[in-house]
């Protein structure tokens, strides 16, 4: 049976009691006692600091050549925080609350509300580190708006608040290396858990320089490696970011919670051909001052310029009038799409919504004008002033846009289009972030725990950061205190040599097959069979063949990879291979979570279930749970059920009309 | 944007290890498209090649967003490329035409050893982060983040150093393969601001030590860093950690 061990109690008391009762380890027995930690984003470079700076000696991971270029580093919007800086009615509730319905009553209440409790101690320890947030002239720091909420609680360093976050905690990581507290891994990649007694107690890494397979000793295992978003082959992650640690943490008997749910970002640069090998996100704090339209008239091939004001759809404003352009991105992506299908879409593949800064940038260079008392401003001034403004606001933002583009997003209006952006679902993990394996922890983007079936933007740093720097540092110490007696385990332990044993075994096989095809064209063909049916919108129908032709795959890329390469050497192809060959399995999982949940839920939109105009409709009354995947063979998979239950809010269908 | 395609020749450095010698091959890439971005050609090269049976280009990248700081070729000469403010992966190939030679290398530094053709080993500058590029401040430590008003020109400029990605194309660029862009747009960064003051002198003493011993030559004032510098940081910041330098070196003695 499932048991998350949410404390008993009133919501807002949970997590001080727990602090207040939770077994401690005291100093002298932390300095006895080894962490691993896999992965050094927002998450893995916290929770590392954090434990070294309480005594634990910890060994840390990244498969990067240094640990400042986890994919945490290309957030760009910001973080939330209930601080109420603005005074406009903000409070942990409220943060609590927006994150929730946010996530589509998919989530747990005292998860949440814990997150929402320590927010605003996240701003205070980075302001402390040196993140440099956007200020006022006042010398106070900046707030701006997100999706789903009312209030401007979003904290950001221009474009780029994921970088000056992560440096922050790399900072304090690289603190701690240097005086002997951590040990840090780079250019390493886990390949497999190893289990002793029924308990996570290392790892076997690879040396991805040498090739070299190395074993790792932990009294417990941190696994903070990211999100699975790349299952889709075309993402917005990094083209490392991968579910391998997850995976092989899955195989050893960790549950895999909520798989299917996905989050699809409404406003990412278009794909522009077949050679596309990642897509990039343009921030949706974009969407506090751009317009999202598209033409009234279908197949209108018009330069945007010319399709007068009273011919455009802000469809947006139009259907959501609350929220306008900041609904949360599940609604705004199913919108653009809605719209693309039904042929409104723009640019030359049709696949595409405008993102409009025009009438932003009036509205500002005529505050310019104001604040300045400029008589006499030409219409080219006020223009220019006003594409100042944005320029401070979003300038990076705009340049990757022209990077990419070649076209100037001041003169023109973006062209956007949904794509896949971050995983909700992930490791199943109690409110300790304990996974179903004993000792085995998942932190950030890789446990499946705070979102429910749709993340509000801005509330991943908040998660990871929350996670590694004031979670963990409590909840490990809980299950650490009953370690104090255990000695480190030898890895020439039995455990550590078949452990090893294993992955060298499923590397020869790789290396073996010598077939045909090269692993980024089996990666690709998993991609578009999972955008096309279990992409953002899903069918049992469509989930049924997809799972058959993800079988079918699997069959194939065994018996047809090409590697090139020795495995005794820098070869990121095999890397590669290992990591196509997890999200082959993954895919068929995830099919198999959004075939069995057959109500619409956040990113999870099952055709099936809808309301008469189009919105996701949920089933309370037999989905409100958490499905918990646990592997007993070779694509057979057993559901548990965690049962949600809300005590202090009431699940309602979400409307931001 | 109008787009086309070309024929280009490559000519890539190729280098098995650290240990045996690199030389360059010279390899055509045809039809390529002037949407892709330069690591995406890289791409249909490498699928080309492990087709053939041979080894695909061995190259850092992650994020292709032009943010982490993975990539890191000379290209033509010049450390990510001929566009400015623009790193490997946001280089499009509509800044190559039809016909065009391209000659790639590897960041070249003796402080960044080649691991592998275009793969350098970076691990100096994380030396140097350890040797004093942060604040002291234990988690749980932290006042309320308003407590400290700070001026917003020196929040924007602390903010400005603090975008430097860690690629090391500063030190690609300078004929002395000095670090000293990188180093003080850190310093920079932490001693803009006021949690960053107490520890100001010994930052920049430690961390310039540890830059020489990572065998980073001296700065050559030709600013070729800055010109280089994917994120524009501005040798402005070298000016100020010489004179913190300086200033920490008086009073240690």
């Amino acid at each position: 049976m499932l048991d998350a061990k949410i404390p008993a109690g009133p919501l807002e008391n949970k997590w001080e009691d727990y602090k207040a009762h939770v077994r401690l380890v005291n100093p002298a027995n932390k300095r006895k006692l080894e962490v691993i930690i896999v992965g050094t984003g927002l998450a893995g470079a916290s929770a590392a600091a954090s434990l070294g700076e309480l005594g634990y000696k910890v060994k840390a991971f990244c498969f990067q050549d240094s640990p400042r270029r986890a994919h945490s580093i290309a957030a760009q919007g910001g973080i939330n925080a209930a601080k109420n800086y603005q005074n406009d009615g903000d409070s942990v509730f409220r943060l609590f609350y927006d994150t929730l319905k946010g996530g589509d009553y998919r989530a747990r209440e005292g998860n949440v509300y814990r997150l929402a409790e320590v927010s605003a101690n996240i701003i205070d320890q980075c302001v402390a580190q040196g993140v440099p947030f956007a200020r006022e002239y006042g010398g106070l720091l900046s707030n701006r708006s997100f999706g789903g909420t009312q209030v401007q609680r979003t904290f950001y360093a221009a474009g780029q608040t994921g970088q000056q976050l992560l440096i922050g905690a790399y900072q304090a990581l690289e603190r701690q290396v240097a005086l002997g507290m951590v040990e840090m891994y780079s250019r390493h990649e886990m390949l497999e858990i190893v289990m002793v007694e029924g308990k996570a107690r290392g790892i076997i890494a690879r040396n991805l320089v040498t090739g070299e397979l190395e074993r790792h000793f932990g009294h417990a295992v941190l696994l903070c490696t990211g999100g699975y978003g790349n299952v889709f082959y075309l993402s917005t992650n990094a083209m490392g970011s991968n579910v391998t640690a997850a995976w092989k943490a899955h195989k050893k008997g960790a549950y895999f919670g909520n798989p299917c749910f996905t989050q699809i970002h409404p406003t990412c640069i278009p794909v522009s051909g077949d050679h596309q090998s990642k897509l990039t996100l343009m921030s949706e704090s974009l969407r506090n001052d751009g317009r999202i339209w598209v033409p009234k008239k279908q197949n209108d091939n018009r330069p945007p310029a010319q399709i007068p004001e009273e011919e455009r759809d802000y469809y947006l404003e139009r259907r959501y009038p609350a929220f306008g352009n900041l609904v949360p991105r599940d609604v705004a992506s199913r919108a653009a799409k809605e719209r693309c299908d039904a042929g409104y879409g723009v640019g030359t593949s049709k696949q595409a919504v405008y993102l409009d800064y025009a009438a932003a940038i009036q509205r500002y260079g005529k505050a310019e004008v104001n604040k300045r008392n400029l008589s006499n401003a030409s219409a080219e001034d006020i223009t220019n002033l006003g594409k100042d403004v944005v320029k401070e606001k979003y300038g990076n933002l705009f340049d990757m846009y022209g990077k990419i583009t070649g076209e100037n997003p001041y003169e023109v209006p973006m062209r956007i289009y949904p794509a896949v952006h971050y995983t909700m679902g992930g490791l199943w993990v109690d409110y300790e972030l304990m996974t179903s394996v004993k000792g085995l922890y998942a932190l950030g983007e890789a446990n499946f725990s705070d979102h429910g079936a749709n993340r509000l933007g801005a509330s991943a740093l908040m998660q990871g950061l929350a996670d590694g720097y004031f979670v963990i540092p409590y909840t490990l110490g809980n299950y650490l205190a009953d370690e104090i007696s255990t000695k480190p385990i030898p890895t020439t332990d039995p455990a550590f040599v078949q452990a090893e044993k294993e992955v060298e075994d499923r590397i020869n096989r790789l290396m073996n097959v010598k077939g045909k095809q090269t692993v980024e064209s089996f990666h690709k063909r998993l991609g578009k069979i999972m955008w096309d049916k279990c992409g953002m919108a899903r069918n049992a129908e469509g989930l049924r063949q997809a799972i058959q032709e993800i079988r079918a795959l699997k069959k194939e890329f065994w018996s047809d990879v090409k590697i090139p390469g020795s495995i005794k050497e820098m070869n990121t192809e095999l890397d590669k291979a290992g990591r196509v060959a997890d999200f082959i399995e993954l895919g068929e999982l995830m099919c198999l979570d959004a075939l069995e949940r057959n109500e619409s839920c956040g990113g999870h939109f099952r055709e099936e279930s809808q309301t008469p105009d189009g919105e996701a409709l949920r089933h309370d009354d037999r989905y409100m749970y958490v499905a918990a995947w646990e592997l007993l063979g070779d694509s057979d998979w057993k559901l548990h059920m965690e049962p949600l239950n809300y005590e202090v809010v009431k699940p309602s269908q979400r409307s931001y009309k | 944007m109008e787009h086309y395609h070309m024929n280009l020749t490559l000519k890539v450095w190729r280098q098995k290890n650290s240990q045996t010698p690199g030389n360059f091959e010279t390899y055509n890439v045809n039809d390529v498209s002037s949407e892709m971005s330069f690591l995406e050609m890289f791409d249909v090269l490498n699928e080309r090649l492990i087709s053939e049976g041979k080894e695909p280009v061995t190259f850092d990248h992650d994020c292709r967003e032009g943010i982490c700081g993975a990539c890191s070729m000379v290209i033509d000469g010049r450390a990510h490329g001929p566009w400015g403010g623009t790193t490997t992966c946001q280089l499009h190939m509509r800044a190559f035409k039809n016909g065009d030679t391209i000659v790639v290398e590897p960041f070249r530094a003796n402080a960044f050893p080649v691991i592998k053709d275009l793969m350098v080993d970076r691990s100096a500058f994380d030396r140097i982060i350890q040797a004093g590029g942060f604040i002291s401040v234990n988690t749980g430590n932290a006042v309320d983040g308003n407590a400290i008003p700070i001026d917003k020109d020196d929040a924007d400029k602390a903010f400005a150093a603090a975008a430097c990605i860690g690629c090391g194309a500063c030190v690609a660029a300078c004929k002395n393969s000095s670090a000293m862009l990188f180093v003080s747009a850190k310093v920079s960064h932490l001693a803009l601001l006021p949690q960053g003051k107490p520890e100001e002198k010994q930052r920049a003493l430690q961390m310039i030590t540890q830059m020489d011993k990572e065998g980073f030559g001296g700065c050559t004032n030709t600013y070729a860093c800055e010109a280089e510098c994917p994120k524009e940081i501005s040798v402005m910041n070298i000016a100020r950690l010489n004179r913190q330098f300086l200033k920490a070196s008086i009073e240690e003695e």
